[in-house]
């Protein structure tokens, strides 16, 4: 298989900073256009059409609470709390917080959030769709916001209880965002089932096996052994116990599923200059995107001409081609583990690998401290906490401000990667 | 209440859950047809059925009937925490066929014994990627039927 070749760690050197003009040139296209008949465009304007979101936002706060298969407070005490501790992070109170963003199946909205954490007047707030798809989009939609005028401060969130509280599948008569009548009176209930099936026919169609997809599951409990926040920080994870647990749906098996977790994380968002005046160090979003291929239909992607490319393809396209660097020079990735076959089909759309090559990818210890790419160093959604993936854009920040519990000598790129198999989004960001 | 709009079956099957591009896909399934939904325009095939051709932006379409025969394109064996009624027949397969006339249009359903047998009727070793199978039908409760599979070579 052929890999892109990977900067030795010791002989990285800082990515060079593109940061030198914060104001962006003005497009001079139409200024001899002075005889057109179209009205002139307001200077002001074109800056704004010509922005671009490379570096010109920086995350400048996280919060979380615990994290645990049951938390005593609501959901919306929890969101709060996230909030609070994030804007503490930035050194930025909450009275100039002017935009939120948030995904759905979010119970607390933006105007609970608001007004119990004392935000100022909002101009700007969204909510992505399709579940765990939807975390880096947040911080994308922020970093519109902001590189465009529209808001100074935002706040991203999630809060959930899906350790305690209800799953979408127990109930009869709650329709995922799926086609449900093609996939449900056929005992195809719940999200592992769905991507199961993808699971089997990519094991089918390149000899992926079983031990491939513990490599990512040890990757993960290895680096939530090392996180005191981690729900599974205490409890290793063998062979063993992998290739004896009970099946979840099979090819899946108890260890390939994220856990169940209450718990609530935050981030907050500045534009670059901004954030030269936090208390922490900016974390740069230096490309953003999201993913809806065409011809995709959700987590149950069975009915397009090749089910096995999602919408991470689409996604690290874009990402890609707003980006200065490449997959070969990412030092750390976040890539979002419901299940463990999320993690090679991933590797494949995000490009560290061809197709087909995400499960050989993972062999000799390739996802693990020191590998060829270290991943989920928090313990990601399998083995840290499954909170939609918040988790993971967090422990990005971490590591690259040098305080992640499995910290990457040196890092400074990262990739944050929403759901893999439902619209997806995804986040470059650099130190 | 007509059984169409009924959650689940007696013992707590879902049913299909039919909106307005589904619905004739439910009523040949009736009838004992397999039939796929194809653009008059174009006569490209498309599912699950929508309002509008993709490739021509047609909004007329035809049911086409298939043959009924396919290939097992991938499965899973879902093992508990399931619905109840589910849980009872743990675990069983869930398929995803690929027909033969129609590549590409791939149906999800359950690989059965018999058209009335239980989901786990067949015995898991013989699932196999690529094996042919033939569609049968089963009332699911009255009014409401769904497609299902056995092996061509049982």
């Amino acid at each position: 298989m052929t890999m892109p070749t990977r900067t030795p760690m010791h002989t990285r050197a800082p990515m060079p900073r593109t940061r030198v003009a914060r104001t962006y040139p003005i497009k001079t296209t139409d200024s001899a256009d002075t005889t057109a008949d179209r009205p002139r465009k307001d200077p002001t304007t074109e800056v704004a059409m010509a922005a671009t979101l490379k570096d010109a936002t920086a995350i400048v706060g996280i919060g979380q609470t615990p994290f645990a298969k049951q938390l005593p407070e609501s959901e919306r005490t929890l969101a709060c709390r996230a909030i609070v501790a994030a804007l503490d992070d930035a050194g930025i109170p909450p009275s100039q917080v002017d935009a939120f963003a948030s995904y759905t199946m979010e119970e607390t909205d933006e105007v609970e959030v608001a007004k119990a954490v004392g935000a100022g007047d909002v101009t700007f707030f969204s909510k992505v769709g399709y579940g765990g798809g939807g975390s880096c989009a947040t911080v994308a939609h922020l970093a519109a916001a902001i590189a465009t005028g529209q808001a100074s401060v935002g706040v991203a969130w999630r809060s959930r209880k899906r350790g305690s509280g209800p799953r979408p599948w127990s109930n009869t008569t709650v329709q995922l965002p799926t086609p449900g009548q093609w996939t449900r009176p056929y005992g195809l209930l719940r999200p592992a089932d769905e991507i199961g099936m993808l699971a089997r026919r990519y094991m089918h169609e390149y000899g992926a096996t079983r031990d491939h997809l513990f490599n990512v599951a040890l990757a993960c409990r290895n680096r939530a052994n090392q996180n005191p926040a981690a729900m599974m920080y205490e409890r290793p994870l063998t062979r063993d116990m992998y290739m004896t647990s009970r099946w979840i749906s099979d090819p899946l098996c108890l260890f390939d599923n994220c856990l169940e977790t209450d718990g609530a994380l935050a981030c907050v968002l500045v534009s670059a200059e901004r954030a030269r005046d936090c208390r922490t160090k900016p974390v740069y979003v230096h490309s953003a995107a999201q993913g809806l291929p065409a011809q995709h239909h959700g987590m149950v992607n069975y009915w397009n001409d090749d089910p096995l490319t999602g919408p991470a393809w689409t996604a690290a396209r874009h990402l890609w081609k707003s980006a200065d660097f490449g997959p070969q020079d990412v030092h750390v990735a976040q890539i979002y583990d419901a299940f463990t076959p999320l993690i090679p089909l991933s590797l494949e759309g995000y490009g560290f690998c061809g197709r087909g090559e995400g499960a050989a990818f993972t062999e000799g210890g390739a996802l693990e401290s020191g590998g060829r790419l270290p991943i989920n160093t928090g313990g990601g959604g399998l083995s840290e906490a499954y909170v939609h993936g918040f988790n993971l854009i967090t422990e990005g920040v971490k590591q690259l401000r040098g305080t992640s519990t499995a910290q990457v000598p040196d890092a400074a790129t990262c990739l944050v990667t929403a759901g893999e198999g439902v619209p997806t989004s995804a986040l470059l960001l650099r130190s | 209440m007509s059984p169409i709009m009924k959650a689940t079956t007696d013992n707590g099957l879902l049913l299909p859950v039919v909106d307005e591009d589904g619905a004739p896909f439910w009523e040949y399934a009736a009838r004992g047809e397999l039939r796929v939904q194809t653009c008059a325009d174009c006569d490209e095939p498309r599912f699950p059925p929508r309002p509008c051709c993709p490739h021509c932006q047609s909004f007329d379409s035809a049911w086409v009937q298939a043959t009924g025969r396919g290939r097992i394109w991938s499965y899973v064996f879902p093992h508990p925490p399931l619905l109840p009624a589910y849980a009872e027949q743990a675990p069983y397969n869930a398929i995803i066929v690929e027909l033969a006339d129609f590549p590409r249009i791939r149906l999800v359903g359950n690989l059965v014994a018999s058209p009335d047998a239980a989901l786990n009727s067949v015995d898991p070793a013989r699932l196999r990627v690529g094996a042919p199978v033939k569609v049968v039908f089963t009332e699911l409760a009255e009014g409401v039927t769904v497609p299902r599979w056995m092996l061509e070579r049982p």
